[in-house]
């Protein structure tokens, strides 16, 4: 498509023009791998072999995808990644045990100048890499579709709304009969970037019924948690009446069904490109190449057909301050997993990155120095 | 013949004198005193001193590590620490809202209803296994109950949470409908069908806490005074009857000794009530269909995210109290079964 070769296009003047900055820029290091492509591939391979990272178990699978697709693309690079959770990934970023932290959600306000400390005085970026889709699954038996939208969740997860023929809910699902048992919410009961986002979508999605607020506990006052999501999964398929929020791999792989939101303009079903309609209406919470989002604008997104529910993992890394090594093998990934790791990314239960927002984000992996 | 005063400093001249006699130094009764002590008495006396004092040592660091992290936190606590029993809050820690009210009940709760379960079981198949188990059965049937207890724990966990609670769940719905006039039955703030319940996780819980409740109590029952059987047999004792006034009263004590072993493992079982036990939002109301957290369980569901020592105090003070509970539980068996000793 025209759309795609013109960001092609924009990629590799872009990768052309920092590679020249870079080289006078970055480090007097000449073998600096900066130069050194390999024949007969399109990626850049340079810097050291061995990476490391640590963070959020949410981006696990994927980032064990780019890795796969970096060692194909570059021979002999490995990244290796701990999924210890967001927190400990941030926390070990910062006291410069690993070279870049996944995380689900960008940096505290407070590690904030303790991260552009790590970095030799510059500051930290958040670049979001991995999007994976956030599901409401339900266990509701002869209901094949179910429709609904942000208040009637803040609802049944704050435990106003009780029973599923509740007018509430029905309203939204003309022509099917609901049945009159009791709805039973699962929330994740571990500490979990799911929680936080799903918490936050309420909260941007409907404030007027949200009434506690987001973190990675459960605020919401009713329910009951199960551990991880595997834990999650298996409770709403043990449960009649349940609902949970899960990501959708766990769930599509035990064959939970969906529900469809409904963010104003229509029931939505959650299909990657659905969710990609989402991701591109989202706005960055600042200008430059912190590319940390907004979420309010991603949640709140009234947009026909999209998907609102996503959650936004980021990769943490420090936009100048390694040495020539780090930084070559840092760019080197980053631009793999944009490029040649998206391949396998739907089958894993992620969403691939839409184009315009790709291009965005290389444009900030090219000025790591 | 006169009769004379006999000389009393003549030999048997009748008055006994208290002559002189030489009393043998008193010897100290300690055998061991007093005698040479060699290089190698001196250093096994030193390691055997070393060793118990560095397992004091260590127990009392614990300890002060313990309360040192635990204070900081308990300081930015705006709820009152033990009678708190609602959602714990520690994303802002200067001002964190944290309790153990609800982790204390639960904790004991399933702890307890396990070793309600467990005790009976375990007495029988130790009497069983000493008394009427023919030669050839008890070697493997004791080799099969311990082998229950080199089952990991999540292992249990996982059994229970997606085995036997759907074996559960047509048992655990009819007492839910049928006998909810009585409290232990009433729905509570899990879901009885979902199996998440301390129904289900006091039964893996008591599974757990079989084989060590069997093994000490089969050690101490095996070691009932033959002579004790014998004349209770000879008395014209049936089988029964000489369990009854010889086994059981020999060893009650053990008995409890290992009742109060497992009860010390049930209150400190982490994983397997992680996996089973479901979350909730309500407050626990003394039924076996409710979910909740034991002190070990909340810590373990939280432990990846302590990135501030100030939340990770807030939850070192539940282990803590964990800690201090076991101490006390351990204790009151000890004289328990020291007073009983005595008799």
């Amino acid at each position: 498509m025209k759309f795609t070769s013109i960001g092609k296009a924009f990629v590799v003047t872009a990768a052309a023009a920092s590679l020249a900055v870079g080289m006078t820029a970055c480090g007097n290091d000449n073998k600096s791998g900066t130069a050194s492509s390999t024949s007969g591939s399109s990626a850049e391979c340079g810097g050291k072999n061995a990476l490391t990272a640590e963070g959020s178990t949410a981006q696990q699978n994927a980032i064990a995808e780019f890795n796969k697709a970096w060692g194909q693309a570059c021979s002999g690079k490995n990244l290796s990644y701990n999924g210890t959770g967001s927190g400990a990934g941030r926390q070990q970023f910062i006291a410069k045990q690993v070279d870049f932290a996944g995380s689900d959600s960008a940096l505290a306000k407070e590690q904030i100048e303790k991260a552009a400390e790590r970095c030799g005085g510059n500051p930290a970026w958040n670049l979001p890499l991995v999007f994976g889709p956030v599901a409401m699954a339900y266990h509701l038996e002869g209901v094949s579709k179910l429709v609904v939208n942000a208040d009637v969740l803040a609802k049944i997860f704050q435990g106003e709304i009780k029973k599923w023929n509740d007018p509430a809910i029905a309203a939204l699902n003309a022509g099917t009969t609901l049945p009159d048992t009791d709805i039973k919410p699962v929330y994740r009961s571990d500490s979990s970037g799911t929680t936080d986002n799903f918490q936050k979508y309420l909260a941007a999605a409907a404030p007027e019924s949200w009434k506690k607020g987001a973190g990675s506990e459960f605020q919401g006052g009713a329910g009951e948690g199960a551990q991880k999501s595997a834990g999650v999964v298996q409770a709403v398929q043990a449960t009649p009446g349940a609902i949970g929020y899960v990501e959708k791999s766990p769930a599509a792989a035990a064959g939970l069904p969906f529900a469809q939101i409904d963010t104003g303009s229509g029931a939505v079903e959650l299909t990657d490109d659905n969710a990609k309609k989402a991701i591109a209406s989202a706005k960055f919470a600042k200008e430059g190449n912190d590319l940390a989002l907004d979420l309010k604008s991603l949640y709140s997104t009234k947009e026909a057909g999209a998907y609102p529910l996503v959650l936004a993992t980021y990769e943490i890394v420090c936009s100048k301050g390694y040495d020539a090594d780090t930084s070559a093998a840092v760019k080197s990934f980053l631009k793999v997993a944009a490029n040649q790791g998206q391949a396998n990314l739907s089958k894993a239960g992620y969403i691939p990155l839409p184009d315009a927002f790709k291009a965005r984000l290389l444009q900030s992996v090219d000025a790591i120095a | 013949m006169t009769v004379t005063t006999p000389n009393p400093a003549d030999a048997g001249s009748g008055e006994a004198l208290a002559a002189p006699f030489p009393e043998p130094t008193p010897v100290s009764l300690d055998p061991l005193k007093g005698s040479k002590v060699r290089m190698g008495d001196r250093v096994f006396r030193l390691l055997a001193e070393g060793s118990g004092v560095l397992i004091v040592a260590l127990i009392a660091a614990i300890g002060v590590f313990l309360l040192w992290r635990a204070i900081p936190a308990l300081a930015r606590n705006k709820e009152n620490f033990f009678t708190f029993g609602g959602n714990w809050v520690t994303t802002d820690t200067s001002a964190m809202h944290f309790g153990i009210l609800d982790l204390l009940q639960v904790t004991v709760f399933v702890s307890v209803f396990a070793l309600l379960i467990a005790m009976p079981v375990a007495l029988g198949i130790a009497i069983f296994q000493t008394q009427y188990a023919p030669r050839r059965l008890a070697g493997p049937l004791a080799y099969v109950v311990d082998l229950l207890a080199a089952v990991p724990s999540i292992v249990y966990g996982v059994w229970g949470l997606y085995v036997l609670a759907p074996v559960l769940k047509p048992f655990a719905l009819w007492l839910n409908e049928n006998l909810d006039w009585l409290f232990l039955f009433k729905t509570g703030n899990a879901s009885v069908a979902g199996g998440g319940t301390v129904f289900t996780a006091g039964i893996v819980l008591a599974v757990m806490i079989l084989p060590i409740i069997t093994a000490v109590s089969r050690e101490v029952f095996v070691q009932t005074p033959r002579g004790q059987i014998e004349a209770a047999l000879a008395l014209g004792a049936t089988r029964w009857e000489v369990v009854r006034t010889t086994v059981l009263p020999f060893g009650l004590s053990g008995y409890i000794s290992g009742a109060m072993l497992g009860l010390g493992r049930a209150l400190g079982e982490t994983i397997a009530l992680l996996i089973i036990l479901r979350g909730t939002q309500t407050q626990f109301s003394w039924t076996l269909f409710d979910g909740g957290y034991t002190f070990a369980s909340k810590i373990a569901a939280t432990a990846s995210e302590f990135n501030d020592q100030y939340k990770a105090g807030a939850y070192i003070a539940a282990g803590l109290v964990l800690f201090i509970l076991t101490f006390v539980v351990n204790s009151a068996a000890r004289a328990v079964v020291a007073g009983r000793g005595a008799k």
